[in-house]
């Protein structure tokens, strides 16, 4: 894996200009986030303490449903027109289309994130805790280890049939130690943390990340081009 | 992806049958042992039987799900189909006997905890492992290409397989931090044969019923082979 990351880099800017160009895209994903948000807040609401308690989960769950939607949108771009076979014509390694997508995939949920927390934060009434940069190293953590594992499975399943229930039924189990991480994080810092149990949860963010960031770069060859 | 030239070939059957018989005796032998000379638990009275086939069951899913993982990590060293077709009956047997450990430790649940369904490490990682093979067998349902599902459930498999120790620890945090309920898990030495007898049996009918869907395995993929090939206008596999 030397060279390869110009390339990666300029697949990662051709997804994102496409999704800049034809906005309706993100658009609509965001505003599903924010729906997932409001119908978690009827589920769980409106008493304001119920709703605070409630708040990591209803949050990571939204970016969890939303983002599923971006990943198998990523690849699908490909499929018109057979783009995926002339994107595997492209002289660079193999791992740098992965990487590229991941990028772009980041830069997309990162972008999710930034609109679909602040809402969330707003309409579940959270108060904003004094450690909250650690509160955005757990969501950066926890975000890229669902993008890592939603960009690779991604790649199998829209090319698959019935890409809607399988990317979920496929992605969702694996993504348990994530979700459950970062919600007890989440929730640790938000209160006072009294048992100190931010610090352990963030190092399994960071462990699974690494983990599964290196694995998914080392199947990746196997994956695309059946 | 390179096409296929030669006709994938049908395992010889050999002793296998007996093996099977072999096996289903000894299920028949370690229960009887199981039910005839183990005494009534101080606690749950005869329901402790249940543990002869439940804890068997569970371990037996881990070594199911082992054979996913080397089978899978073979296929894609050596691109050789057999390895695929061993690593999805391996997954198919695996989830069965996941599905039985979840059943079995349900109904044990309910008369000596009072609940169907409680949220301890093990039962929620036990789950989560039956899911992640659920979407396994799932993917290879839904892709009909051979390279492509071998790849890609090889991948899936070993995927799924790391994680398990994940997905343990992570439960296992969520659980201990709230600290509510460790389960209880010392075996009385009077039980201990029986156990250990039972979870041999069910060992050899676990091989046995990997080595049975192998075979079915192969033959399907021959029959698919020999359609190919007749829709190819070449001449049959013989």
């Amino acid at each position: 894996m030397t060279s390869g990351w110009p390339q990666a880099l300029a697949i990662a800017a051709k997804d994102l200009r496409i999704e800049r160009r034809s906005k309706a895209g993100f658009n609509s994903v965001v505003a599903l986030g924010i729906t997932i948000l409001v119908l978690f807040g009827f589920a769980l609401g409106p008493d304001a303490a119920a709703l605070r308690d409630a708040a990591p989960g209803a949050l990571w769950l939204a970016i969890l449903f939303a983002a599923v939607l971006a990943f198998n949108r990523s690849y699908q771009v490909e499929l018109d027109a057979g783009a995926l076979d002339a994107l595997l014509l492209y002289p660079a390694p193999r791992w740098t289309i992965y990487a590229g997508k991941l990028l772009a995939n980041l830069a997309f949920v990162g972008l999710l994130i930034a609109i679909v927390v602040p809402v969330g934060i707003v309409l579940f009434q959270v108060t904003i805790p004094p450690r909250w940069p650690l509160l955005l190293l757990v969501v950066a953590l926890g975000a890229f280890g669902i993008v890592t594992l939603g960009t690779f499975y991604a790649a199998m399943a829209s090319r698959s049939r019935a890409r809607e229930v399988l990317l979920p039924l496929l992605l969702f189990p694996m993504l348990i130690p994530v979700i459950l991480a970062s919600m007890e994080a989440s929730k640790a810092l938000l209160t006072a943390d009294l048992m100190r149990a931010a610090g352990a949860w963030i190092r399994l963010l960071v462990g699974f990340d690494l983990v599964f960031l290196v694995a998914t770069f080392l199947a990746f060859d196997h994956v695309i081009e059946g | 992806m390179t096409a296929p030239t030669a006709a994938p070939s049908i395992p010889a059957t050999g002793r296998w049958p007996w093996f099977g018989a072999f096996a289903l005796l000894s299920l028949i032998g370690a229960q009887a042992l199981g039910l005839l000379t183990s005494p009534a638990d101080r606690d749950m009275g005869h329901l402790q039987k249940i543990m002869y086939v439940h804890v068997p069951a569970a371990w037996m899913t881990f070594v199911a799900f082992f054979v996913v993982l080397v089978a899978s990590l073979r296929y894609l060293m050596t691109r050789e189909e057999r390895h695929d077709l061993l690593a999805a009956s391996a997954a198919e047997v695996g989830a069965v006997l996941n599905g039985l450990t979840l059943a079995l430790g349900m109904i044990w649940g309910r008369p000596t905890w009072g609940v169907w369904w409680t949220w301890d490490a093990r039962l929620t990682s036990t789950l989560v492992l039956f899911l992640i093979f659920v979407g396994y067998l799932a993917l290879r349902g839904f892709v009909d290409e051979r390279d492509r599902r071998a790849q890609w459930s090889a991948a899936v498999g070993i995927l799924g397989a790391i994680n398990v120790p994940i997905v343990y620890m992570s439960v296992k945090w969520w659980r201990t931090l709230h600290q509510l309920q460790s389960s209880p898990s010392t075996v009385d030495p009077v039980y201990v044969l029986s156990l250990r007898a039972n979870a041999f049996a069910v060992l050899f009918v676990t091989i046995y019923f990997i080595r049975r869907r192998y075979e079915a395995a192969c033959i399907a993929r021959v029959a698919e082979w020999r359609r190919e090939a007749f829709a190819l206008g070449g001449t049959s596999g013989q």
